[in-house]
């Protein structure tokens, strides 16, 4: 971990950016790779409504992490835009947590995903809009501390209506949490108690549990990630990357 | 030439029924936004959902993005009563008395909404 070649020109070696610049691109990175991920719901979902639901819940990510990467880039003083931070960097230089990185899988696995971030964000936001001595992230955070308000209601309700559904809802909300939950130590870990008590109680509504397996996986902070970002990173960069500095 | 379709478990093999089921999907709800504080609510499009919490974040999604509303309702469309439309001349006939339309008053700008 302490030799990390930048792959790109543009790109800084992870190790070598100070830390409040690192935490900013960490959050980012969340909301980018996550808003990516939602996209791809786009045209494929359950319902129309359910469609544009996700659609905006996306576009709220996404809104989060431009603003994040424009405040990083401000930050860093060297010039780097927005589009260099979410369309140059490689797998190995991304921050984000390893859960958002996870495929869509089925409504549900989609579901268990968003709620489980939500409750971290929730947090996050929170602490940051009161907390932080950087005014611009603390005007940040407190925009999206409301959106993710917003997201929390949403996923928290359909895994009460999935978990405590039919038969089949709540296994595949179940299925969904025992492949997902190895990815949570890396969520709790900064708000433990907090994060835990939100979980379990809409766990214990809906009905699901949390699984005996306690194994789990961590290094999406230090860059180390599972194989779905990199596929996601190609699908996301390609274009960039074939028409350097394009525009439409 | 037949075609297998996949079933997923708990769904009916009978290819009928599963597109009768998927036809049927959820229920439809009206959803009624107000603008501004002291106007009505005023029907604005109908949308999918399963429950009234399901079908008042489905409103805030489809209709009230960009700040359109204070307020929202939610009523499944099950629930309005309607006449029919053969029935529609005993109930809507005004057209010919023209004293029941207020179409000679001005109404003076400062009154605003009425």
């Amino acid at each position: 971990m302490s030799e990390v070649i930048p792959s790109t020109p543009q790109g800084m070696p992870v190790v070598a950016m100070e830390p409040r610049l690192r935490l900013i691109v960490s959050h980012a990175d969340d909301n980018m790779v996550l808003a990516q991920r939602l996209g791809e719901w786009i045209s494929n979902a359950p319902d129309l409504e359910i469609d544009i639901a996700l659609g905006n819940i996306a576009l709220d990510h996404l809104g989060v992490a431009r603003a994040l990467y424009t405040h990083a880039g401000a930050l860093e003083g060297q010039g780097q835009r927005e589009d260099e931070f979410a369309m140059r960097r490689t797998e190995r230089e991304f921050l984000n947590l390893l859960l958002v990185e996870q495929p869509n899988g089925d409504f549900a696995s989609t579901i268990v995903r968003q709620y489980l971030f939500d409750v971290y964000q929730r947090l996050l936001w929170g602490e940051l809009a009161t907390g932080s001595d950087d005014e611009v992230l603390a005007g940040i955070a407190a925009k999206a501390a409301k959106e993710a308000a917003y997201h929390h209601e949403f996923s928290s309700s359909w895994m009460l209506r999935l978990g405590d559904g039919t038969e089949e809802s709540h296994a595949r909300t179940q299925r969904a949490i025992d492949s997902l939950w190895r990815f949570t130590a890396e969520l709790s870990e900064p708000y433990g108690e907090a994060w835990q008590r939100d979980v379990d109680v809409v766990f214990a509504e809906a009905g699901l549990r949390v699984p005996d397996d306690p194994y789990q996986r961590s290094g999406g902070r230090e860059g180390y990630h599972t194989e779905h970002l990199g596929f996601l990173l190609a699908e996301m960069q390609w274009m960039d990357r074939a028409y350097p500095g394009m525009a439409w | 030439m037949t075609y297998d379709v996949p079933v997923a478990p708990g769904e009916s093999a009978d290819i009928e029924e599963r597109i009768e089921g998927a036809e049927k999907g959820w229920p439809m709800w009206e959803v009624f936004v107000r603008a501004r504080r002291g106007i009505s609510h005023v029907h604005i499009g109908s949308l999918h959902a399963p429950d009234a919490r399901s079908a008042l974040q489905n409103a805030r999604d489809v209709y009230t993005r960009r700040g359109e509303g204070v307020s929202v309702w939610v009523v499944p469309s099950s629930e309005i009563s309607a006449f029919e439309p053969e029935a529609a001349a005993e109930y809507v006939e005004a057209n010919e008395k023209v004293y029941r339309l207020a179409t000679t008053y001005d109404i003076p700008d400062e009154v605003g909404q009425m």
